[in-house]
């Protein structure tokens, strides 16, 4: 059963059909990398998996489960887990107090009036692990807004593995990033192939060749191609929409 | 209740949403271009309520009474944008709150100072007092149909305003992005101004129109002022055409509510319960209209900044 | 520990005072704590969950009358009207809540504000409880028919216990699991949607709770006065603790405390020195806005560095 399948979905915007009867899917473990022009609406689609946004028609499933209608937190509950394109973590806290918080939706009481977190055990060593997977390990005492930009989308990546999802929805998280610490990213996110299913939305060609084991490709709301990354490479119809006609 | 009553209740109900309307116009475009919740936009009403009366009783002319007033209102809202507005525009919404607050307790209190707290009243203008026949056995005060004249004129003027002017288009792109339009070389502290002006000549108007009819004194902002929040809040924040719609629909509401609540409740209820539960339900009826219609739109009738 | 000096000093308070002579201070004093109780808890919502919440004084007055409504059908006892109270004022956060709460920044200020304005004209056409112009209570609330807080020192202990409970309770709460969660969803809820949080649950929760503490403190404002009236619920109340709160240090909760006996002390001495004393408390207002943002607290902590 595919960890993700979304099915004929479709959302307009007045005059705008942003997304155009798309279908995929994601198998357990698969890195599927989601490529595409600007303006071809991969953050239409994004939102609209990730339950920002509602549909017009089409299906979400998740591990079998209709979400279509569901709301953000369901989702995440039920083992979605995203990255943001623009860093999302709280600046204001350290890396492990992010990290534990995200760790903390998926303990036993969430919402415990009770328990005090400064010195909760469980959520702290969680938080570790997550750092530690993520590449921040002994990084975890820095204050968010302290940390170097490719630190803090590592911090993001930290944040949603902290759950232990099924499935990382990641939106560009390469995007600003410099050389080096897309490199360390990338090798990050190579280590944790076949542990999770990925569907990552990027824009850096060499982190999705490197990563992907099927890419799709949108244009203009629809699914243009879909398939292992050098038979995408040689596809004329993706030649085409990114190169025009000539390419 | 005759046919009769319902028409005077309802043409009530007309004059109140448009003096609604004139007071929530510029509050919600206030808030649409400049992205600032001004609490003491009531001290606006107020000031064209006690200067109308102020000038009227200087120079005894109803008319020059009201321009003196409309003039004085913006130039109070233009000292008030300069001196204290002005700094707050980028800040967070709390401060803007506490800062209007402080405003409005200053400005009800100096009325009150200035004037005295006895309500005050203004009388009619000669030609405009009496009453008109509009239908068989209904004698409607031509004062009052004066107010709805100057609602809807005034509600037309926005309109052109907005859609068909320089200022409007500005005011209009400047909802959408102030910062934008300012790097593209429009004036955008002039432009605030200009906004803010309109807004307080609007509701010193509504003020000084509504003193001949309403009780002038210092707490007759208060409860306009709430209504006025409710009706962006119904309509939209931001949108112009939403406060219209809710000011009417608020005004009428309101205004039939309380003239049918008692009658109702005599239905259900005996009748010295209905008379307590009448006026009380009476007035929570716009209040439980709003939460209805946030319930299902929380954005407003028409919301203007999509979210 | 800070805390505790705090505690011991306001113990300490009345028999001091009375030493020296100033013992009707320390009926200022009780109406400061219970504001104090009140600000405390719209602190929790206000500064740690970061909902503006502009209808803070219905919940308060609903708490008093509460009590009066009791009291005039023959409940006296405080076992049962003060529990009823906050009930009442919890009941109605909550209910309001549940349609505030999904919107945000402006909207909801606006909201709260109506929802303030429904309660005072409700509780101000109820005139069989004084409508406008309010009602006496001939006494005190009772603890098993005796009239435990007739007199004012007891009164001031009952007023500081509630005071210092509730500011406990405020501080384990907010450095609980459920604390991060309203704080995260103060920085930006979105991003806790997405981790798994049910903000909107959280939130409502906050709130329901925090109307029910500003319910208590209606009950007791209304035993301090042995008065009730819809002014109790004015948005002009609502403002006053707001300004408690921002006066502080939004982000403190004892900021929130020491700003209400600030805000409480200045007006007994303005008001005593001028008729028109808002005029001077709108221009303090005023200058806490825009200069003095971040309260007492801020400034504290500005020295200090």
């Amino acid at each position: 059963m595919s960890v993700l399948a979304v099915e004929g979905l479709r959302k307009r915007f007045g005059a705008l059909t942003a997304t155009d009867g798309v279908s995929l899917t994601v198998a357990p473990g698969e890195v599927h990398a989601l490529i595409g022009p600007n303006g071809a609406g991969k953050t239409t689609l994004i939102a609209q998996i990730a339950g920002a946004l509602t549909p017009d028609a089409g299906a979400i499933r998740l591990m079998g489960r209709d979400v279509t209608r569901a709301p953000v937190f369901a989702r995440a509950r039920a083992g979605l887990a995203r990255t943001f394109q623009i860093s999302a973590t709280f600046l204001d806290m350290t890396a492990r107090e992010n990290a534990a918080l995200a760790a903390q939706a998926f303990a036993r009481r969430p919402l415990n009036p009770f328990s005090a977190v400064a010195r909760d055990g469980a959520l702290n060593a969680a938080a570790e692990a997550a750092l530690a997977l993520a590449g921040l390990a002994g990084r975890g005492d820095v204050r968010a807004r302290a940390l170097s930009h490719g630190e803090r989308r590592a911090l993001e990546l930290a944040m949603a593995l902290a759950g232990r999802p099924r499935l990382l929805l990641l939106d560009e998280p390469m995007a600003g990033v410099g050389r080096d610490e897309t490199h360390r990213l990338t090798e990050t996110l190579r280590a944790l192939r076949g542990k999770v299913a990925m569907l990552l939305v990027e824009h850096d060609m060499g982190a999705v060749f490197a990563l992907a084991d099927r890419v799709s490709v949108l244009v203009a709301g629809r699914i243009i191609a879909t398939g292992a990354p050098e038979a995408i490479r040689a596809d004329p119809a993706v030649r085409a929409a990114y190169l025009g006609e000539d390419g | 209740m005759s046919l009769t009553l319902l028409a005077v209740q309802a043409l009530n109900g007309l004059q109140l949403g448009l003096l609604l309307f004139l007071i929530a116009a510029g509050l919600t475009l206030v808030f649409g271009v400049m992205d600032f919740i001004n609490l003491a936009h009531g001290a606006q009403y107020i000031t064209g309520a006690y200067l109308a009366v102020f000038f009227y009783g200087h120079t005894g002319h109803f008319g020059a009474a009201l321009g003196l007033a409309l003039l004085a209102a913006l130039a109070l809202g233009l000292v008030l944008e300069a001196l204290v507005y002005r700094r707050l525009y980028h800040r967070p919404h709390l401060d803007q709150v506490l800062a209007t607050f402080g405003v409005i307790l200053i400005l009800t209190e100096g009325a009150r100072a200035l004037f005295g707290p006895s309500p005050l009243s203004l009388p009619r203008p000669e030609i405009l007092s009496g009453a008109v026949p509009l239908m068989d056995g209904l004698n409607y005060p031509v004062w009052r149909l004066a107010i709805i004249a100057a609602g809807l004129a005034a509600a037309l003027g926005l309109w052109l305003l907005v859609r068909r002017t320089r200022l409007g288009m500005q005011l209009r792109a400047g909802a959408d992005d102030a910062e934008m339009i300012g790097a593209l070389g429009v004036d955008v502290a002039r432009l605030f101004r200009a906004v803010f002006g309109l807004g307080a000549m609007l509701a010193g108007f509504a003020g000084a129109m509504a003193a001949p009819v309403l009780a002038v004194e210092p707490d007759m902002g208060d409860g306009v002022l709430i209504l006025a929040f409710v009706v962006i809040v119904i309509g939209g924040v931001g949108s112009i055409r939403g406060a219209l719609a809710a000011a009417l629909l608020v005004g009428l509401v309101d205004t039939l509510g309380r003239s049918l609540s008692t009658d109702v409740a005599r239905l259900f209820l005996s009748p010295s319960a209905a008379n307590d539960a009448g006026p009380a339900v009476a007035s929570m009826l716009v209040y439980v209209v709003m939460a209805a219609v946030l319930f299902a739109r929380p954005q407003g009738l028409f919301p203007v900044k999509a979210q | 520990m800070r805390a505790l000096a705090v505690l011991a000093a306001l113990a300490a308070a009345p028999p001091v005072l009375e030493g020296l002579g100033a013992g009707f201070w320390v009926v200022t004093l009780s109406r400061a704590l219970i504001f104090a109780l009140a600000a405390m808890a719209l602190q929790f919502v206000l500064g740690r969950g970061g909902l503006v919440c502009f209808g803070f004084a219905a919940f308060m007055g609903i708490g008093a009358y509460a009590v009066g409504i009791a009291y005039a059908q023959g409940v006296e006892d405080a076992l049962v009207v003060f529990p009823l109270a906050m009930l009442a004022a919890g009941g109605f956060a909550a209910l309001t809540g549940l349609v505030a709460l999904r919107t945000r920044g402006v909207h909801f200020i606006m909201i709260t504000l109506a929802f303030g304005q429904m309660a005072y004209f409700a509780v101000t056409a109820l005139s069989a409880y004084g409508g406008d112009d309010g009602m006496t209570l001939w006494s005190r609330s009772t603890l098993g028919g005796f009239g435990w807080i007739e007199g004012r020192w007891p009164f001031y202990y009952v007023a500081l216990g509630a005071a210092a409970g509730a500011w406990a309770l405020l501080r384990a709460l907010g450095a609980s699991r459920f604390g991060r969660v309203i704080d995260g969803a103060r920085q930006n809820p979105a991003r806790m949607a997405a981790l798994g949080f049910d903000v909107r649950r959280a939130q409502l929760a906050a709130y329901a709770l925090s109307g029910a503490l500003g319910g208590l403190a209606g009950a007791l404002l209304a035993n301090h006065a042995e008065y009730l009236s819809p002014a109790y619920m004015s948005w002009r109340r609502s403002g006053e603790l707001i300004v408690m709160v921002v006066l502080g240090g939004a982000a403190s909760l004892g900021g929130a405390g020491f700003g209400a006996l600030v805000v409480v002390a200045l007006e007994e001495a303005l008001s005593g020195w001028t008729q028109h004393w808002r005029i001077a408390m709108g221009l303090i207002v005023l200058a806490v806005a825009l200069f003095a943002r971040e309260g007492l607290a801020g400034a504290l902590a500005r020295l200090r560095r």
